[in-house]
């Protein structure tokens, strides 16, 4: 590895990176996270609720996302749309996102501007009107959403079509945006229930990122949040995807011209399992797709030229257990099943040998870089800090990431291989094109986050 | 409610003054090369981070005729094989650093860009490597074939996104015989007839210093950026620059195409040639859009489609400017059973919009987005690179980023009034209707 030990180790006191996050809980139980950063004079200030569509009985899927639309419709002192304007006259971008543990609202603004961001979200928090008018209109505008996103990309499909095969219990096997049938039969009267149920301050954290003092944050924090009582919010525990027992396979045929396919295995996330094994996993998947140089583009895309592309993806924040993916798309003129072969070969061979010094010495000085240049951006700062904070990983676990990263060693890549990379733990789905000239049946969709 | 009364209500938001103005604008450092590569730099110190882009003026706008694709082609093409190194070596230097490499090519530019940690052990090499690319790519006939192959991948991947059907079909119409009708990707018959030597001839008279922008921020005192940008472009020859692109001639006839696809959704398209990046209307337009469908959730395109009507989940409209007159556009998907009624939702937005002009408070409230959003155009450094590099390509001036904030607070309905009705023309626009069976 290239980039010095002392580099990397030094990095927080360097940057003053680490140690700079202050966080405080205010007695109605919402919590405040606050990181200064004073590049520039502006602020981005996100509320994470705890509840996401891994939240959602069977019948409702997409009403957490629906809820995060609906949000821009109108409060006690707020019409519809009012929300939007105001923030936009104040110079302020703004948007929301729901995933499947969280859904989120975030401000970008000139530093002076907080107040206006943390007055309206605390309007919002418990103010909601939901009139049925509005909801009728918004549900609509997520269903082209659904469309747009799942229904007419066929990667789309593939994707929701391999969740629901892979999980067969755990709501993670229900899209964020929802089942089609499950939107048309929505009522605002639902919607009114899932509001009073999670959103309270109890239920929140406030990320604040940018030009701040966080004593005068928290104070802000206090003012406008404060006087909102705590609820009872009760999450009910989502049921336990049994271990799997077999390999499952599934085919989604639609209107495509370019085949495609998706392999997965469940795999453990940060604070459940072993410690070290999400690094591990990280790695892993930093080995086989970390950049041109690894495994995938050089062995696959360029040098056996089975792949166009093939990528590797691990969630390793998130609340519930979740999934080491691999996407791929065959070369012209290679079927997919000697691409699936292909793919399971090199999956064989991380359990069969250990992966070299070199490659695990240039997996952590990427690691090592890339936790540098995401520093660069403020918005991403505080999305790590959310999503940590969200799924219960907790936002510590920026200090001692590239520790945990630095410490794997090939035989633990090896080890989380062998535990979790195995046939019976394994789901594929494969994308069979029909021809685009005429339309084939569909069935439902899925991507990882749906904005406003 | 009335919007008016909901806004003085939250009484303490309105006494906020914006201070933006007063935002100190990091200054930009200018310097020529000896063989006429232009440097724009940017100094910060508060990252250990360096981040560079080099432009060169040889986007798909500067591709031959028959040859459609190689612009992309050719900017790919450069981590395949440099100086001694193959791909794998350039790939396995550059990420054993920790850098992060980026090659690719628009309608009208080619961008290669780097990340790298400003140490200078991890920089120097990065640099090193870099400049090989360059200077001495070796366009390798194997890894020729494998990315034309994959460009052809590319090209059939895109026909099953109506989306990008929609937007294809759209330069096409809009722009016709001109150069800014081409699409990166290029097209089946173009990849098929573009052989390695047309990207040495490409490469060799696009990629010299006479045509080249470098866009340098982070932390390196002026003396080293100084070094940097010799070192990577100092020993390219110094070429020339290609000559101007002809003038994107005004439309004189509404023209409609639509394309069957087996969608749920319709794309809509509608638009014509726009403006400049140097255009004398450039403030009054980018204000004027913002009013009709550039404000993101606040306008009267999202009023009209989403908000009142839930049309749409996406509909926006923006002006793309380029060297010569880059596309006006406005767009939406909907459904295939309402996408009458969208259409003309849209096109009655744009003509109402054009016929009164905005209100005051319309222009004001724009304003005071555009004005007050100002810092969060420039609050990193890679936002400051991408601004580098566009006030080095389109030549505008240094002093842009000081300039941006007046400029848009001059602007007045009036003024925003004559622009759009100068410069849009609803009754010879070009539209493209991507959809499927209602």
């Amino acid at each position: 590895m290239r980039i010095p030990r002392w580099l990397a180790g030094a990095l927080c006191a360097l940057l003053g990176a680490c140690a700079h996050v202050h966080e405080t809980t205010l007695d109605n139980g919402l919590k405040v996270v606050v990181k200064p950063d004073r590049r520039s004079p502006v602020v981005v200030s996100q509320l994470w609720y705890k509840v996401g569509s891994s939240d959602e009985p069977a019948g409702l899927t997409g009403i957490s996302h629906v809820l995060e639309h609906m949000m821009f419709k109108g409060s006690e002192r707020l019409a519809p749309g009012e929300f939007s304007r105001i923030i936009a006259e104040h110079g302020g971008r703004e948007n929301a996102f729901t995933s499947k543990d969280y859904t989120a609202y975030y401000q970008q603004l000139e530093k002076s501007r907080l107040p206006v961001s943390f007055e309206l979200e605390a309007e919002r928090m418990r103010k909601l009107r939901l009139p049925d008018e509005e909801f009728q209109k918004e549900v609509k505008v997520v269903m082209e959403e659904r469309r747009l996103r799942t229904d007419d990309r066929p990667e789309g499909l593939l994707y929701e079509q391999f969740m629901a095969t892979a999980y067969q219990v755990h709501p993670y096997r229900n899209p964020i945006i929802g089942w089609m049938d499950d939107l048309k039969t929505l009522r605002v009267e639902e919607l009114k229930d899932w509001y009073r149920r999670w959103y309270a301050p109890n239920n929140a954290t406030l990320v604040v990122v940018g030009d701040v003092e966080p004593r005068a944050v928290f104070a802000l924090a206090n003012k406008y949040f404060g006087a909102i009582p705590r609820a009872a919010v009760a999450p009910t525990p989502a049921p336990v995807e049994p271990p799997q027992q077999a390999m499952r396979r599934t085919r989604v045929a639609a209107p495509a011209e370019v085949p495609s396919m998706l392999l997965g295995f469940h795999v453990p996330q940060f604070r459940t399992g072993r410690e070290w094994e999400p690094y591990a996993l990280e790695v892993l998947a930093g080995v086989l797709d970390g950049g041109s140089s690894a495994r995938f583009a050089r062995e696959l895309v360029r040098e056996r030229q089975i792949a166009n592309s093939a990528d590797a993806d691990y969630g390793s924040v998130a609340r519930h257990p979740s999934m080491f993916l691999v996407s791929a798309t065959p070369a012209r003129g290679r079927g997919v099943e000697e691409l699936e072969r292909a793919l399971l070969a090199q999956i064989e061979r991380l359990r069969t040998e250990p992966v070299s010094d070199a490659e695990l010495a240039r997996v952590k000085a990427q690691v090592v870089a890339g936790n540098v240049f995401n520093l660069d951006s403020l918005y991403y700062q505080a999305m790590q800090i959310g999503m940590l904070e969200t799924s219960g990983v907790g936002w510590r676990l920026l200090d001692e990431y590239v520790e945990g990263i630095r410490k794997v060693s090939a035989r633990q890549v090896q080890e989380v291989a062998q535990r979790y990379l195995v046939e019976t733990n394994l789901t594929v789905a494969v994308l069979d094109p029909q021809p685009m000239s005429r339309r084939a049946p569909r069935s439902a969709p899925g991507a990882n986050s749906h904005a406003h | 409610m009335p919007i008016n009364t909901c806004v003085a209500r939250f009484a303490g938001l309105a006494l906020l003054l914006f201070s933006a103005a007063a935002q100190a604008v990091p200054p930009i450092q200018q310097w020529t090369l000896a063989n006429g590569a232009r440097v724009y730099f940017v100094e910060t110190h508060e990252l250990p981070i360096v981040q560079l882009r080099v432009l060169f003026d040889a986007g798909a706008a500067r591709e031959p005729a028959g040859k459609a694709g190689l612009a992309r082609l050719t900017a790919r093409m450069l981590r395949e094989g440099a100086g001694p190194y193959d791909a794998n070596q350039i790939a396995v230097a550059l990420e054993d650093l920790g850098a992060e490499l980026g090659n690719d090519a628009s309608g009208e530019l080619v961008e290669i860009s780097l990340r790298s940690l400003a140490e200078r052990k991890l920089r120097a090499p990065a640099v090193e490597v870099l400049r090989q690319m360059l200077l001495v790519p070796t366009f390798p006939e194997d890894g020729f074939q494998r990315e034309r192959t994959r460009s052809l991948v590319a090209l059939q991947k895109a026909l099953q996104s109506p989306g990008e059907v929609a937007a294809r079909a759209f330069y096409q119409g809009v722009y016709g015989a001109h150069p800014y009708a081409r699409h990166s990707n290029g097209t089946e018959a173009g990849l098929k007839a573009i052989a390695r030597g047309d990207l040495v001839e490409f490469y060799r008279r696009h990629y010299v210093g006479a045509n080249a922008v470098l866009a340098l921020v982070g932390d390196l005192s002026n003396d080293e950026a100084r070094a940097l940008a010799q070192r990577l472009l100092g020993d390219l020859p110094a070429g020339s620059a290609p000559p101007p692109l002809p003038p994107v001639p005004d439309r004189t006839r509404a023209e409609r195409k639509t394309v069957k696809h087996p969608s749920s959704q319709t794309h809509i398209l509608i638009g014509q040639p726009g403006m400049t990046r140097t255009d004398p209307d450039y403030f009054p337009l980018l204000v004027g859009n913002h009013i009709l469908g550039g404000g993101g959730l606040v306008s009267r395109l999202s009023d009209e489609v989403r908000e009142k009507r839930g049309l749409s989940y996406s509909v926006h409209s923006y002006f793309a400017p380029l060297r010569e007159r880059g596309p006006f556009l406005m767009g939406l998907q909907t459904e295939n059973r309402r996408r009458d009624e969208a259409e003309a939702v849209m096109r009655r937005t744009l003509s109402e919009l054009i016929a009164q002009g905005p209100t005051a408070s319309e222009v004001e409230a724009a304003k005071k987005n555009l004005a007050g959003g100002f810092p969060l155009r420039i609050d990193s450094n890679r936002k400051l690179a991408d601004y580098a590099a566009t006030i080095g390509f389109y030549n505008l001036s240094l002093g842009y980023l000081d300039e941006f904030i007046p400029r848009v607070e001059a602007v007045t309905a009036e003024q925003v009034r004559d622009a759009l009705r100068r410069r849009l023309r609803a009754d010879t626009m070009f539209t493209v209707v991507v959809g499927g069976d209602k």
